[in-house]
């Protein structure tokens, strides 16, 4: 089963003569394990597309299915609940908390969905390791480089377990050293199963993704994949944050 | 004098820098040297030797019996001839590599690359058509660079013994011995080169997309307001 499905998606913004159709008719199924980049220039209504894989937003025509379940069929705490527990974000703007340590910015999200004490420490310590997080942990988001702010927001993302990942250009204006690192931990997340949608104008970044479709005016204009096909299967499953 | 491509001649020349070596060893280690993406055919070998001798850059001494060099041989049929000439570089050898290297790449018309020139025709059909051209010469070289590094990794992950390969630093393996470590530079650096241009292109096929597409869309203005 795919982990986000978009069946012929129409998103509209406006209406009558200020109209703008950011997606029009749009298919795509992401699988489970699957890095998946999105490309196109701006307008083509990229982030549109990982706003509905989010539930941040509803299509106008077409179903988002996020794990097989139409979010239009969602109560509001159903999808808060969705949005909470099998969608990771990593945007662009990183939306840290500027008042909590990096720590306490990836315990966060963990706390809201219950998770307490040792074992929410615990795992939000072993996903800022996995992002390679220089210590302390306990430092502000003032504090850190814009590379490390970024690592926080991924590893915030990876210590919800999420079965998708959505990332706008979470490489955003770091140098390509630690961007592509923040890419290799990604990438790293789908060997363990996760699936991962990047939104990215980085042919550099992109490049790393198992397949990568071309937006253009709301459209897919085309889909690039290697010959061989992905082996994820084979991946080994101990690859969860830490080592 | 050097045009373009770099020849056999030099790197031959460079690699002589370092040792004197029988023919088979050159073309081996020349393979090494640059990641294994140059294959060398053992003639061209030694017809380049012959005009290096001819111009003074190498000298040839012949040595009997099994060299010290002599494990390395044993593939079809050289190892005889092989076995009595060792090369060395010579005093205008060396000359000739330093103002090699010294040199800076000359400054001329681009080359007419291909890719470069389908786009600027197509463009001359119209924007529609030029876009077409863009796509798809954008989807095969993203193929293409996604299997370079999907290679790139897999390679990688065996180098460090089959882990997983995530997490933080380059995690290099040290104990690798010289030899090995510097096939394994070389080998790094052609690919590195390879993702970099291929980006560089993929990047400029953006830019055709983007620029494009504004020209239609202010075409497509102009047209309304008249």
């Amino acid at each position: 089963m795919s982990v986000l499905e978009l069946c012929d998606v129409v998103k509209r913004y406006g209406a009558g003569p200020t109209e703008v159709v950011a997606l029009d008719h749009v298919s795509l199924a992401v699988e489970p394990g699957e890095l998946m980049a999105v490309m196109g220039p701006s307008g083509s209504g990229k982030s549109t597309v990982l706003h509905l894989g989010g539930g941040l937003e509803a299509p106008s025509t077409g179903r988002v299915l996020v794990g097989g379940r139409d979010i239009a069929t969602l109560a509001p705490t159903g999808l808060a609940a969705l949005r909470r527990r099998e969608v990771g974000f990593v945007f662009q703007r990183l939306n840290l908390v500027p008042s909590l340590t990096a720590a306490e910015n990836v315990l966060l999200p963990l706390e809201f969905d219950g998770v307490r004490g040792r074992e929410a420490a615990r795992r939000a310590g072993e996903a800022l390791e996995a992002v390679g997080l220089a210590r302390p942990h306990d430092r502000f988001p003032d504090d850190l480089s814009g590379g490390e702010q970024q690592r926080v927001a991924i590893a915030r993302a990876l210590a919800g377990r999420h079965q998708l990942i959505l990332a706008d250009e979470p490489t955003g204006s770091l140098d390509t050293v630690t961007g592509d690192l923040i890419i290799e931990l990604l990438a790293s997340q789908c060997e363990a199963g996760t699936a991962v949608v990047l939104v990215t104008h980085e042919p550099r970044y992109a490049s790393w993704a198992d397949r990568v479709v071309f937006l253009r005016d709301g459209s897919v204009v085309d889909e690039a994949a290697p010959a061989p096909p992905p082996e994820r299967a084979l991946a080994a499953p101990a690859s969860a944050p830490g080592r | 004098m050097h045009t373009g491509y770099v020849s056999v001649r030099l790197g031959l020349l460079a690699l002589l820098d370092d040792a004197d070596m029988y023919g088979y060893q050159l073309k081996s280690a020349f393979e090494a040297r640059t990641g294994g993406v140059w294959p060398l055919n053992i003639g061209q070998v030694y017809t380049t030797l012959a005009r290096l001798e001819r111009d003074g850059l190498v000298a040839t001494s012949t040595r009997d019996g099994n060299g010290e060099g002599g494990g390395d041989g044993g593939e079809g049929g050289r190892t005889a001839d092989d076995r009595q000439h060792v090369y060395s570089i010579t005093a205008a050898g060396r000359r000739e590599l330093a103002d090699w290297f010294a040199e800076s790449p000359a400054e001329g018309p681009p080359p007419r690359d291909e890719l470069i020139a389908k786009v600027l025709l197509a463009a001359a059909g119209g924007s529609e058509r030029a876009l077409g051209v863009v796509t798809a010469q954008r989807t095969a070289l993203f193929a293409a660079l996604q299997a370079r590094r999907r290679a790139l990794r897999a390679a990688r992950a065996a180098e460090n013994g089959g882990g997983n390969g995530h997490g933080a630093g380059d995690g290099e393996p040290e104990a690798e011995g010289e030899a090995g470590g510097d096939e394994a530079l070389a080998a790094a650096l052609v690919q590195d080169a390879l993702v970099i241009r291929a980006e560089s292109e993929l990047r400029w096929l953006d830019q055709c997309e983007a620029r494009l597409l504004s020209r239609r869309s202010a075409g497509a203005s102009t047209r309304r307001s008249t």
